[in-house]
């Protein structure tokens, strides 16, 4: 209703400029949540900005940029949180985001390069398992043993194709031999993060594709530490959580604002306890307590975006034959 | 049959079928028009397609084969505690897909009760993934409806029926042969196709106890369309293959489905001198017990995890269950008004058109529907401020198939029975609905609102498309609590919602039922 709003605006300039410019930021349903950063996020940012930042679920990281392409340069999303470096390929193609000047001294294990997109958080995809449980060391490992395991499936949730991307940076052309060694683990594929985690809680599986930082939450919010994650040799495939811009926003140094104390101290130290993830800056007072015990992959692992975005259909491919059997 | 020789007239009807299609059909068209060229239907899809039709005749087989003995049984049998099994028969059919299934597992699963009982005597846990656990769910969820609905029948037949076949004689068999059979043959195809047609559109109980891709259907390959490759020309191809299936269920049950009513009665108590003996109680005991069970086990999982999370759960829960209540109640009376015309109108002869019209709420994949209301609804207004009313008619499309199984039957008998009586008496329009047609069809009223309330309060579909972070419904946030890792508060949540859609489902059926023999 952005003609509308205009048309107002000009017929009586006075009353638009009294009135507190809105943000609206596109975000996954899981961010907006009351247990998600989105209401600390919501109340630091207005704090500074004295505008009123609008946060709006859309489904998740695929479903957002579906959302995007959907309302087209129309859109009345000024920025959108929460792709992740699987997706910015495909997001930077529609043309619809604009370029930020965002910088920061990110606690990534690599160096940030994109313009278009800045991440506010990461972290490793790993298998959760129950801690009293011996997990395997490796794809191979997991593959020979007898365990169980739940994953997501890649054609409709992002962890999904994370797994998909991990098995392809660790093993490259014999990701299809690991694939046909793990069929046999595979309990079930689930169309979420949340089915899947639901099925391995209720004790159906040994392991459920997740992240690294999933025990924390157990520990921290539960006091619960019976719950841990497999490192494996070959690496972790990393999962880094991006913001950008809308060309067509009608609040563009308002949006630069945001994606600017996305990456400041109030912002970043919501993440690790709401988000559960990695703060893609680390805070001044450090990580909460309980995230030292996570642990700490050797080696991580991550396609470029564009790397990912022309690997993913054959993949997929290879995924789909060696789970069809 | 011409509309003259009726107390009623077929034009409303028709009038509504038509704005029903012109609807879902244009929201259908919306995506065709927004598409660009895309890349046409793979060998996956078609592997989607086949996979998609066997696994819904299986679970469409399964859950009409084991509807009839039970619905026979409620049929002939009173007892305590039935009108409560009725109402909980409501319950699986509109959980959020995750709770439901979690239940099960909590039975079936792994690590559930009946693999601790088999551990017990040395058993391996049960398997439950695969085909089987696909139509073992299914049955889970469709059971309870093909039960209601072909329990409908046998309500149907007048109970001067049974009386005169009692005083003829007439043994069980000769019953079943003079009466039973030829109304199952009359209801089992419609009951075949509503179930056939639902579990087309299944995506996540196929894909989460499928095992994994050979489980895909097309609703899967719909949502991957739209969602990772953004190919609405795909989406809208597989979402009219859906429409096709569907379509050509509905009309093969419309063709078989016919034959004639079993003419008039005073709407006496039904009483059954073929259920006397010890054989037939004995067999009914079994097939509503087993019947109970299979329901009740899963669901008293849900309820055994959600009460120590009913008290975690925060205020925006109880925000959502008001949307959702909210959006219950709208869509419901939306479902009323829209069909009761229809009914009227096929029970007037023009059923062909009319029926299909209603099927397509069904048969359209609710992520096309949403998405081509959103490219309808964007470019006028705010798709945030018309989430609830969307959300609302959305949902009484869905529920108007199985509002139309349930009022059909009865408003045609109506009009067999007391049309001439009417017609003589000069009572038409809206004087025979308030007098003749209105309470007469009653409980049936009740039971498609409660249908319809209890659905839309479960529904996850539209909203996602439609809801901004204020008005989550509770299906809604429960998955964000899940994504939060707020496993109980979750749990608490789906008990809520299992609650409400109980209630819901209740009242209705009961204020249709209220003075009325059940």
């Amino acid at each position: 209703m952005k003609h509308l709003v205009l048309a107002a605006g000009l017929l009586g300039a006075t009353a638009a400029y009294a009135e507190t410019p809105e943000l609206i930021v596109y975000t996954y349903d899981s961010f907006v949540s009351d247990w998600g950063p989105g209401p600390a996020v919501e109340k630091a940012f207005e704090a500074t900005c004295s505008c009123d930042l609008k946060l709006v679920g859309a489904g998740d990281g695929a479903a957002l940029l579906a959302r995007v392409k959907l309302e087209g340069a129309r859109s009345d999303a000024d920025v959108v949180l929460g792709l992740d470096t699987n997706l910015t390929a495909a997001a930077k193609a529609t043309g619809l985001f604009a370029e930020h000047s965002i910088s920061a001294d990110y606690a990534l294990p690599f160096e940030w390069e994109d313009t278009t997109f800045a991440p506010y958080d990461w972290g490793y995809f790993a298998f959760v398992h129950n801690a009293d449980a011996t997990a395997p060391k490796s794809f191979t490992e997991l593959a020979e043993s007898d365990l169980k395991i739940v994953i997501q499936d890649p054609r409709s949730s992002t962890p999904g194709l994370g797994l998909l991307m991990w098995v392809k940076a660790a093993y490259g052309d014999k990701a299809p031999e690991v694939w046909e060694g793990l069929a046999d683990n595979v309990l079930t594929v689930t169309k979420g993060w949340s089915e899947a985690y639901g099925l391995f809680l209720e004790g159906e599986a040994d392991m459920v594709l997740s992240y690294t930082t999933s025990p924390a939450y157990h520990l921290i919010a539960e006091d619960d530490a019976s719950k841990a994650a497999a490192v494996f040799d070959e690496g972790h495939y990393m999962q880094v959580e991006v913001a950008g811009k809308l060309a067509a926003s009608d609040q563009p140094e308002l949006a630069d604002q945001f994606l600017a104390f996305m990456v400041s101290d109030a912002f970043q130290s919501i993440i690790p306890t709401t988000n559960w993830m990695y703060p893609a800056v680390t805070p001044t007072a450090g990580l909460p307590q309980g995230f030292e015990t996570l642990v700490a992959p050797e080696k991580s692992l991550l396609l470029g975006a564009e790397e990912a975005a022309a690997l993913r259909d054959a993949a997929l491919e290879e995924w789909l034959t060696a789970l069809s059997r | 049959m011409a509309d003259r020789a009726q107390p009623l007239r077929s034009r409303w009807g028709l009038g509504v079928a038509t704005l029903v299609a012109t609807f879902i059909l244009g929201a259908l068209a919306a995506v065709i028009l927004r598409a660009e060229v895309g890349r046409g239907l793979g060998v996956a899809d078609w592997a989607a397609i086949r996979f998609t039709i066997w696994q819904a005749v299986l679970s469409a087989v399964a859950s009409v084969t084991l509807a009839v003995p039970v619905a026979r049984a409620l049929a002939r049998r009173r007892f305590r505690g039935r009108r409560l099994l009725i109402a909980l028969m409501g319950a699986p059919f509109i959980l959020p897909v995750i709770v439901a299934i979690l239940g099960i597992l909590a039975v079936f699963g792994r690590s559930g009760w009946l693999s601790d009982l088999l551990g017990v005597f040395g058993l391996g846990p049960l398997q439950i993934y695969g085909l089987h656990g696909v139509v073992l769910a299914h049955v889970f969820f469709n059971l309870p409806l093909a039960t209601r609905l072909i329990l409908q029948g046998w309500q149907e037949i007048p109970a001067e029926r049974f009386r005169l076949a009692a005083q003829l004689n007439a043994g069980p068999l000769a019953m079943w042969r003079l009466l039973e059979a030829p109304m199952l043959r009359q209801v089992v195809p419609g009951a075949l196709a509503v179930v056939f047609a639902i579990c087309l559109s299944s995506f996540a109980v196929a894909l989460t106890l499928g095992g994994g891709p050979r489980a895909t259907t097309i609703e899967l390959a719909i949502y991957q369309a739209f969602r990772f490759d953004f190919d609405l020309g795909r989406a809208a191809m597989l979402s009219g293959v859906q429409l096709l299936l569907t379509g050509a269920a509905a009309l093969v049950a419309l063709r078989v489905a016919s034959g004639e009513g079993f003419g008039a009665g005073l709407d006496r108590p039904v009483r059954r001198w073929d259920g006397e003996g010890r054989w037939a109680r004995g067999l009914d005991a079994i097939y509503l017990s087993g019947a109970a069970q299979f329901l009740v086990l899963p669901l008293s999982a849900i309820v055994i995890a959600g009460l120590p999370g009913l008290l975690s759960m925060g205020a925006s829960v109880w925000m959502a269950a008001a949307t959702s209540a909210l959006i219950a109640g709208l869509s419901t009376l939306v479902l009323l008004l829209i069909a009761l015309p229809m009914a009227i109108a096929v029970a007037l002869g023009r059923g062909a058109v009319v029926e299909v019209a209603g099927l397509l709420g069904l048969a359209v994949s609710p992520l096309v529907i949403g998405t081509g209301l959103f490219i309808l609804i964007y470019p006028v207004a705010d798709p945030f401020a018309l989430a609830l009313p969307v959300t609302a008619l959305v949902n009484a499309l869905m529920a108007l198939p199985f509002a139309l199984r349930i009022l059909i039957p009865r408003v045609r008998e109506i009009l067999a029975r007391y049309g001439r009586l009417s017609l003589s008496l000069d009572m038409r329009g809206g004087a025979f609905l308030r007098r003749v047609l209105l309470p007469r069809l009653r409980p049936q009223l009740g039971f498609a609102a409660g249908l319809a309330a209890a659905l839309s309060m479960g529904d996850l579909g539209v909203i996602a498309l439609f809801a901004d972070s204020e008005t989550a419904t509770l299906p809604l946030q429960v998955y964000r609590l899940m994504g939060a890792y707020r496993m109980e508060a979750a749990s608490g949540g789906a008990l809520l919602l299992l609650c409400l859609s109980m209630g819901a489902f209740y009242i209705c059926d009961r204020g249709g039922r209220r003075h009325a023999e059940t």
